[in-house]
């Protein structure tokens, strides 16, 4: 389905191909089509209409270089909007260097805050702090052994009464216990509940003030769809908050909701969490959350990482020597090393529009990529550059030094060997050979 | 949390027309052009579905049909609009006017799983659905085969206790072993209902993908018919990809009908409509609250009335 929306999309940009500015009527089948990447992502229907208007803005009257089509103008503008609007603030989680740091999670029921406040605590506690988890959710059954069960998988202690209803008060206790038992970071879990439910909106907001927590952070599913612009703002109005974690993004859910949270409250991702292992969680990159948004089978980022990557002189370079059949493991090398920039053979793949999506399932193993380096960088200059002086003992000496088998190097060069009679070959028939290039991959 | 039970359908329609209101009240204003205020009309329904969540694909195809109709039949009112719309909404959901489950039309035990992602709400609603099928006067057994989260076999002994009915523990650390005791006691012992918690697990996990049907071949080599129901559990909150995990799990197990939960709050579900909708599924139960009691049959001519009230 995905790659059915980046065809679409190509299809849209393709008809502003070769206008020389951007215009309303040569965009607006483009802007359409990414409206609709939007939505397929749960961006919600008014902030993907605040957003596509602001590109649109952006790109009407900009002047179309002759290197780039307006269609990858148009994404790239909006690439960068997205990448601007997610990352807007700084998302670094708050800590007292000194006295009493307390982290508040709220959220909706079931959006992963007792797993995510486990993982919390781990990263925490790595970091040389002192963690008390708190079992703040009275009312799921079981929640609090949840909490308990996980706190002890990490060695970090959990604190709950017994029998109390009370979350307040369990959430005003657990901070003295803190600090008597020398504690410095406290991570109270709370109940999940409804953004419509006052009851416990209010109770959210009497621990929130009784605490005054350092960071209080919402948690958030990243399957969550429309209806997280309603939620996100009602937590924001009654009880407020710092920042959000995005939980579950192990899955391939596009996320787009965290683009309307931050469209309607303004406040920054802090963490991501992905999986059931207690170490899943991660820092927030603006720019992958973009990419993701936009759909795996993102033309954006592979035009993006190709500008920034690939030297296109060294490219030609390459061509030249291939043709006159000059190429060496020195310049296998190079090569490798450019794809390697570029990101996982397999992520490369996907990046490309044109292919099928049974070949992106195949295993593309990017270990071979590393064998093959590293073995390339075990041999001398010399070697590198006239490789039929390789003899036994020279193979030997350069299995041991990379760490192979012999077996590898000497597929390797086979290999190589094989390339080079190819190369003659075709460069025989025709004049017209030239290795696959970023430039061929282009949308256009 | 007052949730007044029995009052869920007013309380389901309070929830779906929350932010309706202000929508509805621009209507009124004189078009002289027809086709202008077809467009108009589309424009507002669509904000409507897409904003419920239910895609731009199904949005795009009710519009279309609707607009034919509409100029075919040459009417003129907003209300005709809303009609046309609704009965097309409705023939989606046709499969999901679902009679009750009576004790008299099920095979004995009749064996129903439950899946989904993670916090979907499959331990809460196996509670309220042990409890309603209790309340029928069906004799239930719960078996927790989630023994993957932490302290879920307590949650669901928890709900067991109020619903008042067996439990086969989840133990042993096999969930195949603990769906294969609670079949076999459910055999042995004559119950006529069997719900099976499953752990959470997001459809991108192959491994756990592979527990399922598992757990499948353990209840039907156990007995044959079984599993009678496999009910994908899926958060009313979410969005598009539950697409995705309904073509997921439907890969794995013969998917028979779905539970929307957490609709009593303001998100409208239409991502489920959409999986009813593809996967000619029916809609079966709804989750709207926190109580065991929270739970109702899906009846479509309400979901859609609540969707568009004004």
């Amino acid at each position: 389905m995905l790659d059915e929306l980046t065809e679409k999309l190509e299809r849209a940009l393709k008809k502003i191909t070769g206008q020389g500015k951007i215009t309303e009527s040569n965009i607006s089948d483009t802007l359409r089509e990414i409206r609709r990447v939007l939505l397929d992502a749960d961006v919600n229907y008014k902030v993907a209409k605040q957003f596509i208007d602001n590109v649109k803005e952006k790109s009407l009257g900009k002047e179309v270089l002759t290197s780039v089509t307006p269609g990858q103008l148009i994404t790239k503008i909006l690439f960068d909007e997205l990448k601007e609007l997610l990352g807007r603030t700084g998302s670094e989680l708050k800590l007292n260097p000194s006295g009493l740091t307390v982290i508040m999670l709220i959220g909706l029921q079931g959006c992963g805050k007792t797993t995510f406040s486990a993982k919390l605590a781990k990263y925490l506690k790595n970091k040389k702090r002192n963690v008390l988890l708190v079992a703040a959710d009275v009312y799921r059954p079981a929640a609090i052994d949840q909490l308990k069960i996980l706190g002890a998988q990490i060695s970090v202690p959990v604190f709950s009464i017994d029998g109390s209803a009370e979350p307040v008060k369990i959430s005003v206790e657990a901070l003295k216990y803190a600090k008597e038992n020398g504690l410095n970071t406290v991570i109270i879990d709370t109940a999940g509940r409804l953004h419509v439910d006052d009851d416990m909106m209010n109770e959210a907001a009497e621990i929130k003030s009784k605490v005054n927590p350092t960071e209080t952070l919402f948690v958030v599913d990243s399957m969550t769809g429309q209806d997280a612009v309603n939620s996100a703002k009602a937590f924001h109005e009654k009880v407020d908050f710092d920042g959000v974690v995005l939980t579950k993004l192990d899955g391939d859910a596009r996320g787009g909701s965290v683009l309307s949270i931050r469209a309607v409250v303004d406040r920054p991702v802090k963490f991501v969490s992905l999986g059931e292992k207690l170490d899943s969680i991660e820092l927030f990159f603006p720019e992958r959350m973009a990419s993701r948004i936009l759909g795996k089978g993102d033309v954006v980022s592979l035009v993006e990482k190709a500008q920034l990557q690939f030297d296109e002189k060294e490219t030609e370079e390459l061509e030249k020597k291939f043709k006159e059949n000059r190429f060496d493991l020195d310049d296998f090398l190079k090569q490798i090393k450019m794809i390697k920039k570029m990101g996982s053979l397999k992520s490369l793949l996907a990046m490309i529009p044109g292919i099928s999506s049974s070949m992106k399932n195949t295993d593309v193993d990017d270990k071979k990529l590393v064998v093959v380096e590293s073995i390339i960088q075990s041999m001398t200059k010399d070697e590198r550059r006239n490789p039929k002086i390789l003899n036994g003992s020279r193979r030997k000496r350069i299995a041991k030094g990379s760490g192979n088998s012999i077996q590898d190097v000497n597929r390797l060069i086979k290999q190589f060997e094989q390339m080079h009679q190819m190369m003659k070959m075709l460069n025989k028939n025709s004049g017209k050979f030239s290795i696959p290039n970023i430039k061929n991959m282009r949308l256009n | 949390m007052a949730i007044l039970p029995n009052l869920s359908f007013s309380k389901l329609k309070e929830g779906l027309s929350k932010t309706r209101g202000a929508l509805f009240s621009k209507i009124g204003n004189v078009f002289s052009n027809k086709t202008i205020f077809i467009e108009d009309f589309s424009a507002q329904i669509e904000e409507i579905l897409l904003e419920s969540d239910f895609g731009v694909e199904l949005t795009e195809k009710l519009l279309f049909a609707a607009r034919k109709t509409f100029k075919d039949k040459n009417l003129n009112d907003f209300d005709d609009f809303i009609t046309i719309i609704k009965n097309e909404l409705l023939s989606e959901l046709k499969l999901s006017s679902y009679p009750k489950l009576l004790k008299k039309n099920i095979a004995v035990p009749y064996v129903i799983i439950l899946l989904g992602i993670n916090g979907s709400g499959k331990t809460t609603t196996l509670g309220k659905l042990a409890h309603y099928y209790k309340t029928q006067n069906m004799k239930v057994i719960v078996g927790a085969a989630d023994t993957f989260r932490a302290a879920a076999n307590d949650q669901l002994k928890n709900w067991a206790v109020q619903a008042n009915v067996e439990i086969v523990e989840g133990t042993m650390k096999d969930p195949s072993a603990v769906a294969f005791e609670t079949v076999k006691l459910a055999v042995e012992q004559k119950f006529d209902i069997v719900l099976i918690d499953t752990a959470g697990r997001l459809h991108t996990n192959k491994n756990l993908m592979n527990e399922l049907n598992k757990i499948q071949k353990v209840v039907s080599g156990l007995l044959t018919s079984a599993p009678h129901e496999v009910f994908l559990v899926i958060d009313g909150n979410s969005g598009q990809n539950a697409k995705i995990q309904a073509l997921e799990f439907g890969n794995y197990l013969n998917l028979t009908g779905l539970i929307v939960t957490k609709l009593d709050g303001t998100a409208k579900g239409g991502a489920v409509i959409q999986i009813a909708s593809n996967f000619k599924l029916p809609i079966k139960y709804i989750g709207i609250g926190e109580k065991i009691e929270d739970l109702e049959i899906f009846d479509p001519n309400n979901y859609i009335d609540a969707l568009f009230s004004k």
